[in-house]
């Protein structure tokens, strides 16, 4: 069954009166619990279709549903709400908040919830402990390697329990070991919690994780 | 709570940053303060005026003496209650930067026109027995170190000779913006130096104070006492208290006009320290709160957050710089000449417009920050760099 379902999607950004197209007429969907892998060259438009599907940016054409809801209906603020609840949200710079422990950057999710702070507190430290950084809660960013925050930023993203995981390039600031790491976490997370994950990614070994994996050239799926 | 946290954690990621910009406000607002306290004073005597007063003095000027004889007459006008007469008497007490108002009251009415000059019983009634007798304000007596029975020597400049006055009583201000130190003594005393010595001078008062039941009598009872007295060799000039002290402050208006725009003028300044301020940290933080949107947050939160943190830094700046300004108003009162200013300090209104400003000035910063963080979209804000 189809979590994901895109259809005719295209996006064009405008430079003064210059229309630049990005995406072109896309349309497939991504099942339920699957790990999609999305690969292509630089400016092919991975991430503008990633954001597009976390509802972080919008189509100039076309529809996307995402569990059920047309996120392209959406107003920003029932977007925001929506995002809140459905989406996990792993970059590529990982975008932690430098002043919170990463504790504080993983509770950050949950405070947009009705969860008490003992729940809140339950949740974070779950998360954290899923990510193996149960040791390092009251470490700031500073203090984490680059695979810690990674860890620590998708410790973030699962904390709200979302019903997909989008990840930008999760490997791409990574060395090696670091990324194998993730990559087995991201894994993981889609076996043993079940959890929809779509991947943007250019390295091959981390699309070679995906179940399913699609390339977008020049904007059209190839 | 977390926006809380993170307005607090915010506010000190540049440690040094929001130390300079605070200790900006902090010098900003003690100068508000101090030219605000500056300006009030000298509007004192206009602020500490009675509704029910009324001054009458010579139409040509102040300086011009009035006869005796205009007070009956005055008193017989409908709505007058009371009238009561004063002199400047200048003079010199050990040197000239000692300075203090000396004036010759009518010792019989001019405690009952000015009811928030208390004196206790026993001592107006020592005052009115001792004819070289004076009453002075509870400030000169902390100031000259005078107790009841004290000589006070003066040497007379509008009235030449060796004055000697006996403290008889001490006067306590019933309000704050009374002025506690005056020196007042019996104008009989004055007038029977001036039979002798001078006799053309004698018989001769400085102003009339008039004490009207109704305030709104006042322009009334202002014409009918200088009608009667049109034509005459002193015409005289009616007006309210407050008219007549607006008008001792009116040669320094320009000086005070331009005071009070230059410590708005500060207010402007600070507002332009700490924008820049939290241009620079919201632009910082772009991609942050790009973040943040993507988890979820909205524009309230975003708001709320740089909002939040311009207000803090404004607030604890603020409050640095009013506690500043009291130590600040004292000493600079302590530099000027004895006397300049009868009360010399902070005033609750002051306090309420610093505070004001700096509300007014952590919500005028936050307001570019919050347009350009809320109109930023996720996707421009996460490829933002730093």
């Amino acid at each position: 069954m189809a979590i994901i379902s895109i259809a005719g999607v295209s996006k064009s950004y405008w430079r003064d009166s210059l229309e630049i197209p990005v995406l072109r007429n896309i349309t497939f969907a991504i099942a339920e619990g699957e790990f999609f892998g999305l690969m292509g060259p630089s400016g092919s438009g991975k991430t503008t279709l990633l954001n597009l599907i976390a509802g972080i940016d919008r189509p100039s054409d076309g529809t996307i549903t995402v569990a059920g809801t047309d996120v392209t209906a959406l107003s920003e603020s029932m977007l925001a709400r929506w995002r809140a609840t459905n989406i996990g949200f792993v970059f590529q710079f990982y975008n932690l908040m430098p002043v919170l422990t990463a504790f504080e950057n993983v509770e950050l999710p949950l405070f947009l919830t009705k969860l008490s702070k003992n729940e809140r507190k339950e949740r974070a430290e779950f998360a954290l402990e899923v990510v193996g950084l149960g040791d390092r809660i009251h470490h700031y960013p500073k203090q984490l390697s680059g695979g810690q925050e990674q860890r620590v930023a998708i410790a973030r993203a699962i904390v709200a329990d979302p019903t997909l995981l989008v990840a930008d390039e999760p490997t791409g600031d990574l060395d090696k070991v670091s990324a194998e790491e993730i990559l087995k976490l991201l894994e993981r997370l889609n076996t043993e919690f079940k959890k929809t994950i779509v991947m943007v990614t250019h390295d091959p070994r981390a699309a070679d994780k995906a179940h399913v994996v699609k390339h977008l050239d020049k904007g059209e799926l190839s | 709570m977390i926006i809380l946290k993170l307005i607090l954690k915010n506010a000190l990621r540049h440690k040094l940053r929001t130390a300079l910009t605070m200790l900006g406000i902090a010098v900003a607002v003690s100068a508000f303060g101090l030219l605000q306290t500056v300006v009030q004073m000298w509007y004192l005597g206009v602020e500490a005026s009675a509704a029910n007063r009324l001054i009458a003095r010579h139409s040509v000027s102040f300086i011009f003496p009035l006869p005796l004889a205009y007070r009956d007459r005055i008193a017989k006008i409908p709505g007058v209650e009371n009238v009561t007469y004063a002199n400047w008497f200048g003079g010199v007490y050990i040197d000239k930067k000692q300075f203090f108002a000396r004036m010759a009251i009518d010792n019989e009415t001019f405690f009952d026109v000015y009811p928030e000059l208390v004196v206790p019983k026993d001592q107006l009634e020592s005052f009115n027995r001792e004819r070289n007798a004076c009453i002075i304000g509870e400030d000169l007596v902390k100031r000259y170190n005078l107790k009841l029975g004290d000589i006070v020597p003066i040497d007379g400049d509008i009235y030449p000779g060796k004055w000697e006055f006996v403290v008889r009583g001490i006067y306590r201000p019933r309000d704050k913006m009374t002025d506690p130190s005056n020196m007042f003594f019996h104008w009989k005393y004055l007038d029977e130096q001036l039979k002798a010595d001078w006799p053309e001078r004698a018989g001769a008062i400085g102003w009339y104070v008039i004490w009207i039941s109704n305030p709104s009598d006042a322009p009334r009872v202002s014409e009918q006492v200088d009608q009667l007295f049109a034509n005459s060799s002193a015409e005289t000039k009616t007006e309210t208290e407050r008219s007549f002290q607006q008008g001792f402050i009116a040669s320094a208006g320009a000086i005070l006009t331009a005071m009070n725009f230059i410590s708005f003028v500060i207010i402007g300044i600070i507002m332009l320290v700490l924008g820049n301020t939290m241009i620079m940290a919201a632009r910082e933080r772009t991609r942050e709160f790009a973040v943040m949107k993507t988890l979820g947050f909205k524009t309230g939160h975003l708001i709320g957050l740089i909002g939040g943190e311009s207000l803090i830094i404004s607030a604890i700046g603020s409050a640095i710089g009013l506690a500043l300004t009291f130590p600040i108003t004292e000493g600079f009162a302590t530099v000027l000449p004895k006397g300049w200013f009868p009360i010399f300090h902070v005033q609750t209104t002051t306090l309420i417009l610093a505070c004001a400003a700096a509300l007014l000035v952590g919500l005028a910063a936050s307001l570019f920050p919050i347009q350009r963080a809320v109109k930023t979209r996720i996707v421009d804000g996460l490829r933002q760099l730093g």
